[in-house]
């Protein structure tokens, strides 16, 4: 009901953008991972909004996003929330040819509220597990990944150019499924949402991991240029059961890729 | 090849029993559960398959193969009976298999051994343990029989045990745990949840079963047809409608106002998945389904009165 209501407001763009991916959906509109047409529609209606006219994303090095087949974007955060994540997945169904689903992995608590649990599924989130990643990526999907974590969405406003500790799941993930990756900078979040703190004890209460504090109280964003920099994919070798002291190198080499699209990102702004 | 199979009276042991038949088998059946329209010649004896009359059954028969179908899962209330009669029946089973030189024996499980749960996989694999098995009591019944099954591989490894965990299935007989949740025109939903659910048609199953039969396999293998739907989607194409009641009120609404009545440990298979990879069934067999989901539906409405 709520869902034929909202698809009265589908932006025509997304919605032939949707229609042209290339995953094997059912009669009811659904893929074998619960991907949903009409809630990509809906869902990627209102990031689209954002992406078009309140962020004015600008995307940079798309060609080195293969068109089809495995492949893992892994990213920097900034800003109290992760508006980051949300533009680079919309970025890859409205502007790679063909379109793509960018699979980011989803909190379990997500999954277990009402509503969130429908939605976060619905359009293509699942639960993060190494068996959802391994399984996403053996049938060819694209992968959205922060090693970062929360970690990064913590950052304040003053160190939002800088990365923290980077997870090292995703370099084994990429290792056991033979996966390229995609490094991906974003700048503008940290401008978008500045933390100047973060509440910790006040979080916990809700079950998040910290609640951000802007100089306006809410984590509201502003309406700030938002710029997203492909890097050209980055293929190891391995198996996933490396040492950690070889991991530790792979992924000290993806974050300082990264690390280098930003510095070349902010000579742009 | 002489066949036996308890649990033959259900749609399920029905279609297999013939489809068995019909390829040049002697089939013999054992259920509790009368088929008054069993074709003639198609022996069926009235007993428990816990019982000594049963173990007659296997010396007098002398099966080659046993197709144990008499075993349930419970999206429906059940009584305290219906819980044990997984594990004794399974028992029982492998007993008499062993005592009387059976060579190959299909246990017939379900996927729901798996559970359901907000933090599981999406898509589960035979190496997984199941999980969540403390809150539905019912189901732990279950998960024992097939794990007591399973462990004939090593226990009795020269029978060739085949442990099947079968997806839900949906015919015109209504019959199954799926096939009874959707029997009313009014079908519960917890509110704000919307699972997959993975289900096959009846027939396609049989033939499921009748391949793990013919092609003689051993191991623990899922069993899958289509690829999964959304449970509102089903509900819609079976020509039901969707109620969806909030999770606090739920265990108290059902039973009422037309609504069947579940389980308490039921619920967690209204809000999350339980979805199966089939491949390795599918390379041992060659099984590729018939049925999509939709004709599995239509099947299904075709046995609405």
């Amino acid at each position: 009901m709520l869902l034929n209501a909202l698809s009265r407001f589908v932006d025509p763009e997304v919605r032939e953008r949707v229609s042209r991916l290339e995953l094997s959906f059912n009669a009811h509109g659904v893929d074998r991972f619960g991907v949903s047409q009409p809630h990509l529609a809906v869902f990627y209606t209102v990031l689209a909004a954002l992406y078009r006219r309140y962020f004015h994303v600008r995307a940079h090095g798309l060609a080195n996003v293969p068109a089809r087949g495995r492949a893992m974007l892994v990213g920097n955060h900034s800003g109290g929330i992760a508006f980051d994540g949300a533009m680079v997945a919309t970025a890859m169904l409205l502007d790679l040819e063909p379109p793509r689903i960018a699979h980011a992995m989803s909190e379990k608590f997500l999954n277990t509220l009402p509503l969130s649990s429908i939605w976060i599924n619905r359009v293509g989130h699942l639960t993060g597990l190494p068996e959802n990643a391994v399984r996403l990526l053996e049938d060819e999907r694209l992968l959205l990944v922060y090693p970062e974590g929360a970690r990064g969405t913590a950052k304040l406003y003053k160190d939002r150019h800088s990365l923290v500790r980077f997870g090292s799941g995703f370099m084994r993930l990429a290792l056991k499924t033979g996966s390229p990756i995609i490094p991906v900078a974003t700048l503008g979040g940290g401008e978008a949402v500045p933390t100047v703190t973060n509440l910790y004890s006040v979080a916990k209460l809700v079950g998040a991991p910290y609640l951000p504090i802007t100089p306006w109280l809410l984590p509201l964003p502003l309406p700030v240029r938002f710029d997203l920099h492909f890097g050209e994919p980055m293929h190891f070798t391995g198996t996933g059961t490396e040492e950690d002291e070889v991991i530790d190198r792979y992924v000290g080499q993806v974050k300082d890729k990264i690390a280098g699209l930003i510095a070349a990102g902010r000579e742009l702004r | 090849m002489r066949v036996l199979i308890p649990g033959i009276a259900g749609a399920l042991g029905q279609r297999v029993a013939l489809r068995l038949r019909d390829a040049g088998h002697a089939v013999v059946g054992i259920d509790v559960r009368p088929w008054p329209s069993a074709p003639q010649g198609l022996e069926v004896h009235a007993v428990d398959i816990r019982k000594r009359a049963a173990e007659d059954v296997f010396r007098r028969f002398r099966p080659e193969c046993v197709v144990h179908l008499a075993t349930v899962t419970h999206l429906r209330s059940v009584s305290d009976e219906q819980l044990r009669v997984n594990l004794g029946g399974t028992r029982a089973v492998f007993d008499h298999a062993v005592t009387y030189g059976v060579k190959q024996v299909v246990f017939v499980g379900r996927h729901t051994f798996y559970g359901a749960a907000a933090d599981s996989p999406l898509y589960h694999t035979e190496e997984e343990p199941p999980l969540e098995v403390a809150r539905f009591p019912e189901l732990a019944d279950l998960v024992a029989a097939d794990l007591f099954a399973g462990s004939t591989l090593w226990r009795h490894p020269e029978i060739d045990t085949a442990v099947l965990r079968l997806v839900y299935t949906l015919g015109p007989s209504h019959h199954g745990t799926l096939g009874g949740y959707l029997s009313r025109p009014r079908v519960p939903t917890v509110l704000g949840f919307d699972p997959l659910f993975h289900f096959m048609s009846e027939d396609d199953a049989a033939r499921a079963i009748v391949a793990s039969v013919e092609r003689r396999i051993r191991g623990v293998f899922n069993v899958a047809g289509p690829p999964p739907a959304t449970l509102s989607g089903i509900i819609r194409s079976a020509g039901r409608r969707e109620v969806p009641i909030p999770e606090p009120l739920f265990r108290w609404v059902l039973g009422r106002f037309g609504l069947v009545r579940l389980p308490n440990g039921a619920v967690d298979h209204l809000k999350f998945p339980v979805v199966v990879d089939a491949r390795a069934f599918q390379k041992a067999t060659g099984f590729a389904f018939e049925h999509d989901v939709d004709e599995a539906i239509r099947l299904f409405r075709a046995g609405d009165v």
